[in-house]
């Protein structure tokens, strides 16, 4: 089981959250104005990659806040996680973090 | 090839088991080939071999990075079925189990095809409705599938606890009488073998790293572990790794790969005489003929290529089997493990052409991949071969999502399937 580190509340088991899906998926500011590949994007391409990803989680049976993280898919190893509409980290530097 | 039968069988007793041979070659990868499939489990393995027995497209190989059936269909349950909701998809199911039913004799390999029932759970009143609603759908389709009343679920399935005082009690299930299992190792082994046989170069430990494109956008060759390797067309069939391999052409694909665990007990004398799953609280569970229970699990909650996946899940599974089947409890686990199952965002999967020419895509069976081995491999292939699908492929289609047609399996199980 995960330990995953709620950004409000600390570390917590896996079982208290709920994943959320891809995070910084931003919804067109005029969906009426978008093609329908463009629109079949913002649904349902998702990045799914072999290595690090940014994820929403949600710790709902605790404080019920969303917050965003990244993992890497690979290992399962939590790189970072951070408030909603905090600016999503850089890569690198978190890779680099995670190595030392 | 050398042909099995009970003949040959007897003739190598009297020569001491001497003269049997290794069921393919190991031969080294061409400089280029007519078609190359990425992805040497069941379902590469199928395609290769229907793309020769069909199609006359013999100067092929099959590209695996590990070896042969060694992802899912080395990890999965086993189960065959084909009583889905949608027309298109009982059509594509079915048009598997048709060929299961004759696979053995075409292969000449006994890949222990076993129509011995699959029986699905209804725990509440929307699982009874649903179910229902599935059955009767299923008969405008030609598919067997018929409601049994908990009684009736007992009397198919002694092990099963039907007391009304349970969690989740059984209110009664829907059978698929053709549905069952077949032994995973020799589907993927006896399409290997009889494909070798037609000329296909089946080459494992052969990792494709890059898939390079000519001026006008087509394939034109694959970079891999074992070098470079020409082709006009490549057919992905990659599972849980689709994503990866398709960003290599730039086609991105609407797939999120999740793990699927499953586990295996201790063998025991036959105890179990169907298969029985409860979508409703995730347990499938067999016996395999060696004597294991092979029982499945629901997939973990998030995104992850670790073909691993919390105990906590397993755990789950494992409850409602000891409820559903009390008989088991003292029973003893030996191994789980998980896979990596690629879900797009209706569950149903996408088998067809993409954006970019010469390349053909085989992915997106989620958590029920296995039953399909034979049909999506027969399918892909006739896609290849004619550069355009057959008609129970065509519904399947990458473009669905950008059309808004899609076959919504998803929302009629209402659960991962």
């Amino acid at each position: 089981m995960l330990v995953i580190n709620c950004p409000y509340c600390g570390p917590r088991p896996e079982i208290e959250f709920q994943y959320g899906g891809q995070a910084h998926v931003a919804r067109p500011e005029n969906p009426a104005a978008t093609t329908d590949a463009q629109w079949a994007e913002y649904l349902y391409m998702r990045d799914n990659p072999k290595g690090a990803h940014f994820e929403r989680w949600r710790h709902i049976h605790g404080c019920a806040r969303f917050f965003n993280a990244v993992r890497d898919t690979v290992s399962d190893f939590f790189l970072t996680t951070y408030e909603i509409g905090a600016p999503r980290p850089d890569l690198d530097r978190l890779k680099e973090g995670a190595n030392r | 090839m050398q042909k099995y039968s009970a003949f040959s069988l007897f003739l190598e007793g009297l020569r001491g088991q001497q003269g049997w041979r290794p069921q393919w070659r190991a031969p080294e990868p061409k400089p280029a080939y007519d078609a190359i499939i990425i992805g040497g489990g069941g379902h590469g393995l199928a395609t290769a071999y229907y793309l020769a027995s069909e199609h006359g497209l013999t100067n092929i190989a099959v590209l695996e990075r590990g070896w042969l059936g060694g992802g899912n269909t080395g990890r999965n349950t086993t189960i065959v079925r084909s009583n889905y909701l949608f027309e298109e998809s009982a059509e594509l199911y079915d048009h598997a189990v048709k060929l299961w039913e004759g696979l053995s004799q075409e292969l000449n390999y006994n890949v222990m095809y076993s129509p011995r029932g699959v029986l699905m759970l209804a725990h509440n009143v929307h699982d009874i409705q649903s179910f229902k609603r599935h059955i009767h759908a299923n008969r405008l389709a030609g598919v067997d599938n018929e409601w049994l009343d908990a009684e009736a679920c007992k009397e198919f399935c002694p092990p099963l606890n039907i007391a009304p005082g349970m969690r989740y009690p059984v209110l009664g299930g829907a059978l698929q009488r053709r549905g069952g299992t077949t032994r995973h190792d020799a589907v993927a082994w006896g399409f290997a073998r009889a494909a070798d046989a037609r000329g296909v170069d089946i080459i494992q430990n052969c990792e494709v790293k890059a898939i390079r494109r000519d001026a006008n956008g087509a394939v034109e060759a694959v970079e891999t572990t074992r070098g470079v390797i020409r082709t006009k067309k490549i057919g992905v069939s990659a599972a849980g790794h689709t994503s990866v391999v398709m960003a290599m052409a730039g086609v991105r694909v609407p797939l999120e790969s999740y793990p699927l665990q499953a586990l295996v007990s201790e063998p025991v004398k036959p105890a179990f005489p169907c298969v029985v799953m409860s979508n409703t609280i995730h347990a499938y569970i067999s016996q395999s003929d060696k004597g294991e229970l092979v029982i499945g699990a629901g997939t973990d909650a998030y995104v992850s290529y670790s073909q691993r996946g919390g105990l906590h899940i397993a755990n789950h599974t494992l409850d409602a089997i000891c409820e559903l089947f009390p008989m088991f409890r003292r029973m003893r686990m030996l191994r789980n493990w998980g896979g990596i199952v690629d879900v797009t965002p209706d569950r149903s999967p996408i088998i067809g052409k993409t954006p970019v020419p010469g390349l053909y895509v085989n992915c997106g069976w989620g958590t029920g991949g296995f039953k399909a081995t034979p049909g999506a491999g027969n399918l892909l292939a006739h896609t290849i071969a004619r550069d355009e699908p057959h008609p129970i492929n065509a519904p399947f289609a990458l473009d669905r999502f950008r059309d808004g047609l899609l076959i919504d399996e998803a929302a009629a199980a209402a659960v991962a399937h």
